[in-house]
């Protein structure tokens, strides 16, 4: 399938290059060209300076045609408003959008985003991990 | 009314002295410390200090007893989401959002919030409107509907001069509602004439709305 990613940090640059090894069509965005080094200079997909909140940036970089939009910066409002551009002006089937703030991923949701919340996925691993380790003591 | 202004900038700040001043229930949400300390010696306790695009900020300010919440932050993205969150998990029955950049009015219109302001538009229409050129100016966009009142003005020498209305090559969905001749706003009928000067404030559709440019300043 063919991704369009937005945000080249850790996780973006990280999610590109799982996805290109899988044999899959990825392009890369982010304001910064200095963000988009960090998938180095064998990287096989197509990278792009720009903003994934401007529709003809987007456009230029085949949105049009993607099978799935991933927001990945650092900015909740960025990846929000780029998240709904994807899915409700283009049409992307798949969009997936990164939300810190977890009062901000519920409400999303309900708005049909697909929100993924590190804060409360990091927050669950912990707890678990926690609760885990003073059961086996317990036992 | 209650109405809460996202951003303490130099539009917040003034904004929220007018809203004030008429006798509203105001307040203001602001990030900055120091902006915070500013407005709050000029306007008296009326400044939240948090990131408005937190919901629990939201929370805190009572949005969900607002009647109206105002975005007036740098940020297109940040006024967007501020009013979707206001209006979606607060129900606030009124959201207005500046727009920066004007490519994104239509996006937040797509997206339900109720009005948009972009000075960056603002700006243009005045530029246009005293400068002669052939360009209609969108006035207005009817809520909710791809209707848009426009405002042109013919020029010298317009071959339209003379033509009556109804003669007037016209798109369709498309009419001239009044023409401003003198300054006197004239309601026409279909005999009425057209001269050179002549103001045409016309409501079409979006998608004609090039057609009726081309309409009004048709070169022969």
């Amino acid at each position: 399938m063919y991704v369009v990613i937005m945000g080249c940090g850790r996780v973006g640059a990280r999610l590109a290059k799982l996805l290109v090894n899988a044999g899959h069509e990825v392009a890369v965005l982010d304001a910064s060209s200095g963000a988009l080094e960090r998938l180095g200079t064998e990287f096989p997909g197509t990278t792009m300076v720009g903003s994934g909140t401007d529709v003809e940036t987007l456009r230029r970089i085949g949105i049009e045609r993607a099978d799935a939009f991933a927001a990945v910066t650092q900015g909740d409002n960025r990846n929000i408003m780029a998240s709904q551009i994807a899915k409700h002006i283009f049409n992307v089937p798949r969009v997936l959008t990164r939300i810190y703030d977890p009062i901000r991923t519920d409400t999303f949701k309900a708005l049909g985003l697909e929100a993924i919340s590190p804060t409360v996925i990091g927050a669950k691993v912990f707890y678990t991990m926690l609760t885990d380790e003073e059961s086996q003591e317990n036992v | 009314m209650y109405i809460i202004v996202a951003g303490g900038g130099k539009v917040g700040f003034y904004l929220a002295r007018e809203l004030v001043a008429q006798g509203n229930e105001v307040l203001v949400i602001e990030k900055d410390r120091g902006r915070v300390a500013e407005m709050t010696s000029d306007l008296g306790s009326v400044v939240l200090r948090g990131n408005a695009d937190e919901a629990s900020v939201l929370a805190e300010a009572g949005t969900n007893r607002a009647d109206v919440v105002v975005a007036v932050t740098g940020d297109d993205e940040d006024n967007l989401v501020i009013c979707q969150v206001a209006k979606r998990r607060f129900n606030v029955p009124r959201t207005i959002a500046r727009i920066n950049n004007p490519a994104n009015e239509q996006i937040f219109r797509l997206l339900g919030i109720d009005a948009t302001v972009s000075s960056t538009e603002v700006i243009l229409s005045v530029i246009e409107q005293e400068i002669p050129s052939d360009s209609m100016v969108p006035l207005v966009r009817l809520r909710d509907s791809d209707v848009e009142i426009v405002e042109a003005t013919l020029p010298l020498g317009s071959p339209l001069a003379g033509t009556a209305l109804r003669d007037l090559d016209l798109p369709p969905e498309s009419i001239v509602a009044i023409v401003i001749r003198d300054g006197e706003p004239i309601f026409p009928g279909g005999g009425t004439a057209l001269q050179a000067g002549d103001a045409l404030i016309a409501l079409t559709r979006s998608t004609h709305e090039e057609e009726l440019r081309q309409t009004f300043f048709a070169r022969r």
